[in-house]
């Protein structure tokens, strides 16, 4: 991955979220407050601009700019959530550019885990956990087996996707929709769907360049 | 949505610099996104800050001032501020003797001001943290992120706030604080939802004749549906589950606060006062202090929370203490 690849990335996650502000919101307003969708467009903007006003000789250096500004902007659990996961990312790759697949699979991995010990969310939870995790999971079994990244990309974006859709039958243990009890049941995690979203504008970043 | 607002997007910082033009005795930084009072810091003084989504005004900005927050840090609505904001109005009032952090339990509170203390720590000022959980309807449980932070803020701002304005250190200050909050319970029903203004419409509906039970200030959906009962059963069942909770012996004493959650007209949250009166005397319980208004708000959410906090003479003297602040002023 170039550095051009991860602000790629960091851009299109921004759109993505930004399209799908209100489906995000429309979740959310289910089991919790009604304004991740608001929340993570605020942010990834942010992010976007902080990217442009920057310049990066490492694609470690893209993440913690990226997580630095999440946390600085976005307030809520979703700030720091992300925040910690895009900077540890960041901080776990090889400084310079480019960084290889498995640099990257083993810094989807230090993002998980900052994002377990920030919230405490174990798999099964209903949170980012259950789409992040399949992720990172599958992204390093793809790697592992030989795949480059834009391949590797493809599975984590699939994996996420579904792993975002089996929170739809889970009962909330952590979070506001905690608080809901049984009734969390039956609504798919927005944490987990804007999980997703990341993880297919990888995807699509890296498809497209090749 | 019809609201008093020109930009969805502007709320907050419209809403603070009114707060800044009606009163000139605190310190608005804009930039910062706190408030502030305007003679802090004040050396030798421990200072008390807090924080937490927008939306439940008076809390937490409307508790500046002398005898009880030293600053508040407001942050979107609902959402809780960033690390930044808690960490610039932190070092802005500290006075030497150290910061309290009063925070409500919620995950984006806590994960914010924790990031806020560390940082704060590494800049060489000292934070003690108080967490305040009182909401009993939720289950104190790995199933849950724990019970809410609501009505019973109030109650540890204000007293912790006037330890520390009489000298107390920063242990004594947060001791007292974290006493408050194990002596109180709350519980809360709501009759409609609240409209955040950038979601334009209610966070969730309820058929005329229900009411959510067990909710929390923010527009989440409670524990559990119910219909509509008379005001006197829906007491009995919140006192229930606050005594259920925390239980208290007779002869007890107790300030109790019947809050509106900010869409609730004040004839009928003096009418549950009522109630709750009767009952608890019933149980030989005694009502030292009560405090009957919107305090802690859920924007324009029908409905009320009750709060009961055991007290002794310590915590009755503190809470007499003077305070002058634009949401809650006496003996001064």
């Amino acid at each position: 991955m170039e550095v051009d690849l991860a602000i790629g990335w960091m851009r299109a996650t921004a759109d993505a979220v930004a399209a799908s502000s209100e489906e995000l919101t429309r979740l959310d307003a289910a089991i919790g407050d009604g304004d991740h969708g608001v929340n993570l467009t605020r942010g990834f903007a942010a992010v976007a601009a902080a990217l442009d006003a920057g310049s990066f000789a490492g694609v470690g250096e893209v993440f913690v700019t990226a997580g630095s500004t999440l946390i600085s902007k976005v307030g809520g659990a979703s700030g720091p959530l992300y925040g910690s996961a895009l900077r540890s990312l960041g901080k776990a790759l090889p400084p310079g550019a480019p960084v290889t697949a498995s640099d990257l699979a083993a810094g989807l991995h230090a993002g998980l885990e900052a994002v377990r010990k920030l919230g405490g969310a174990e798999p099964g939870d209903k949170t980012i956990v259950d789409a992040w995790k399949p992720a990172a999971d599958a992204f390093e079994a793809a790697v592992a087996a030989g795949a480059g990244l834009p391949e590797a990309a493809g599975e984590a974006a699939r994996a996420a996707r579904e792993g975002a859709r089996a929170t739809t039958d889970l009962r909330a243990r952590k979070g506001r929709a905690s608080y809901l009890g049984e009734r969390s049941a039956g609504h798919q995690d927005p944490g987990a769907t804007s999980t997703a979203l990341l993880f297919r504008a990888l995807s699509e970043q890296a498809g497209n360049s090749g | 949505m019809k609201k008093f607002i020109n930009d969805p997007a502007d709320v907050v910082a419209e809403a603070l610099a009114g707060l800044a033009a009606a009163h000139p005795e605190l310190r608005v930084d804009a930039a910062g996104q706190y408030v502030a009072r305007a003679d802090a810091p004040r050396a030798g003084k421990v200072a008390l800050v807090s924080g937490g989504g927008s939306g439940h005004e008076p809390l937490h900005g409307g508790f500046v001032g002398p005898g009880m927050l030293d600053a508040a840090c407001p942050g979107e609505i609902f959402t809780s501020p960033v690390p930044d904001q808690i960490l610039a109005a932190s070092k802005a009032v500290d006075g030497g003797a150290g910061v309290v952090h009063v925070v409500k339990n919620y995950t984006g509170d806590v994960m914010n001001f924790q990031l806020a203390a560390e940082m704060a720590a590494d800049e060489g000022v000292t934070v003690e943290t108080v967490l305040v959980d009182d909401d009993v309807a939720v289950e104190n449980s790995t199933w849950t992120a724990g019970r809410r932070g609501t009505g019973a803020t109030l109650l540890v701002e204000k007293i912790a706030g006037a330890r520390a304005e009489e000298g107390g250190k920063l242990a004594e200050v947060a001791a007292i604080g974290r006493q408050v909050n194990e002596s109180s319970a709350s519980f809360a029903y709501a009759l409609t939802a609240g409209t955040t203004p950038s979601a334009g419409r209610p966070g969730f509906d309820l058929p005329e004749d229900e009411i959510e039970v067990g909710v929390g200030i923010h527009g989440e959906p409670g524990r559990r549906r119910e219909k509509l009962r008379p005001a006197k059963q829906l007491v009995e069942s919140a006192l229930d589950a606050i005594l259920d909770a925390k239980p208290r012996g007779r002869g007890d004493r107790v300030i109790v606060l019947v809050n509106g959650l900010g869409g609730t007209p004040l004839i009928e949250l003096y009418l549950v006062y009522g109630e709750l009166a009767k009952i608890l005397a019933a149980k030989n319980l005694t009502i030292e202090r009560r405090l009957i208004g919107n305090y802690v708000t859920s924007l324009d959410m029908a409905g009320l929370s009750i709060t009961v906090t055991r007290v002794d003479d310590e915590m009755l003297r503190l809470w007499d203490a003077p305070v002058v602040t634009p949401g809650l002023r006496w003996g001064a």
